[in-house]
């Protein structure tokens, strides 16, 4: 899949953060809750400029569930940029909320604890984030190589819209490190 | 005051001024649906301490709509963050109401820390919140509805839960009738 920005007469790849960014844009997600991880960095700057996308950083990602549960009743379609770890923090709202009503909404997670984690405190949650997502029935999505990241955030949001309940993309460690 | 007598204001003045209404968990809803049912009240039954968030959001969402959420002191405290991040925003068609009867009325009348030393409406200022009154009589919480039209109101209220039926709306039903009025765009 191609994966590029015209430059002139030159083509460069996108970064992991401006592939993700295409997505949300893609996706057309123009409501954003978020709480940082060093990963993300980047991409709540971009999210916080957009001029056509409403953020509002929360306290903590069960908070951040509650806005964009309000947000999606405003007809606004929107994402919650989180650590895997803020999935812990998100379980019951997720489910008595979300599931409960049938309330789309679709989390962007920096997946830390997994290959290439320096923070031995990020391993339990990292271990245990695949497994509580499958238990709890919420579909996600891994990039892969040679695929366009963006193409899965636009899957993962039209799954959560479609199936009205949560969906996800993992963005683990590894592919962070490509960028520039 | 009791309870169900602030939420019977609140109603009133979210229907005169065809206000999107966000009910907090167990008790309250049930009461606010026995003494004001609307297509504009969104019936939290699950997620304590998110119906200021989802207020938030809605506002957000909304800048063209009135959005109440009513809260309690004990949901509250279980989500404080959510008075940080309202300061951040401060919508100014937002107003939420904390009824603060300093205890866990749906699950037995357990006291909460607000009927100790903890006090709400210094929690919301230290939060960065400008807007904050405190009422406990239903006639100043009514006059008090009709002139701000956003920030925070703290209810002082009696511990206590009125004998109410459940709510015969299905949580999908309860979304979709909602949501025709707080997704459609007003003209």
């Amino acid at each position: 899949m191609v994966n590029d920005i015209m430059e002139g007469s030159s083509t460069r790849l996108l970064s992991p953060t401006e592939s993700v960014f295409k997505g949300i844009r893609a996706a057309g997600i123009d409501f954003i809750v978020s709480v940082p991880c060093i990963n993300l960095g980047e991409l709540i700057s971009m999210v916080d400029e957009a001029p056509d996308i409403i953020h509002v950083p929360v306290t903590r990602e069960e908070e951040g569930v509650g806005v964009c549960a309000g947000a999606y009743m405003g007809g606004r379609i929107p994402a919650m940029l989180m650590q895997n770890s803020g999935l812990g923090n998100s379980i019951n709202a997720l489910a008595s909320l979300n599931m409960l009503y049938g309330i789309p909404i679709l989390m962007i997670m920096s997946h830390r604890g997994i290959e290439g984690e320096p923070i031995v405190a990020q391993v339990p949650m990292g271990r245990l984030t695949p497994k509580l997502l499958d238990t709890m029935d919420i579909p996600y999505f891994i990039p892969e190589k040679g695929t366009d990241p963006a193409d899965i955030i636009v899957t993962a949001w039209n799954v959560a819209s479609s199936e009205k309940k949560p969906s996800a993309v993992l963005l683990p460690i590894p592919f962070w490190r490509q960028q520039a | 005051m009791k309870r169900i007598d602030a939420i019977t204001e609140i109603a009133a003045m979210a229907k005169d001024s065809h206000a999107l209404l966000v009910g907090n968990i167990g008790v309250p809803c049930k009461e606010l649906f026995s003494v004001c049912d609307m297509p504009g009240n969104f019936y939290m039954l699950g997620s304590m301490g998110l119906a200021s968030s989802i207020g938030l959001g809605l506002a957000l969402a909304r800048p063209d709509k009135k959005v109440i959420a009513i809260e309690g002191d004990g949901s509250v405290l279980m989500n404080m963050g959510s008075l940080a991040t309202i300061a951040s925003h401060k919508p100014r068609n937002y107003l939420l109401v904390i009824i603060d009867n300093g205890s866990y009325g749906s699950t037995g009348n357990q006291p909460t820390a607000t009927s100790r030393n903890t006090d709400l409406a210094e929690v919301a200022k230290g939060a960065g919140n400008k807007q904050i009154r405190v009422v406990d009589t239903p006639l100043d919480l009514r006059n008090i509805l009709q002139t701000m039209d956003h920030g925070i109101i703290v209810v002082k209220a009696e511990p206590g839960n009125s004998a109410v039926p459940v709510i015969k709306m299905s949580p999908e039903g309860i979304l979709k009738r909602f949501m025709d009025i707080s997704s459609r765009p007003s003209h």
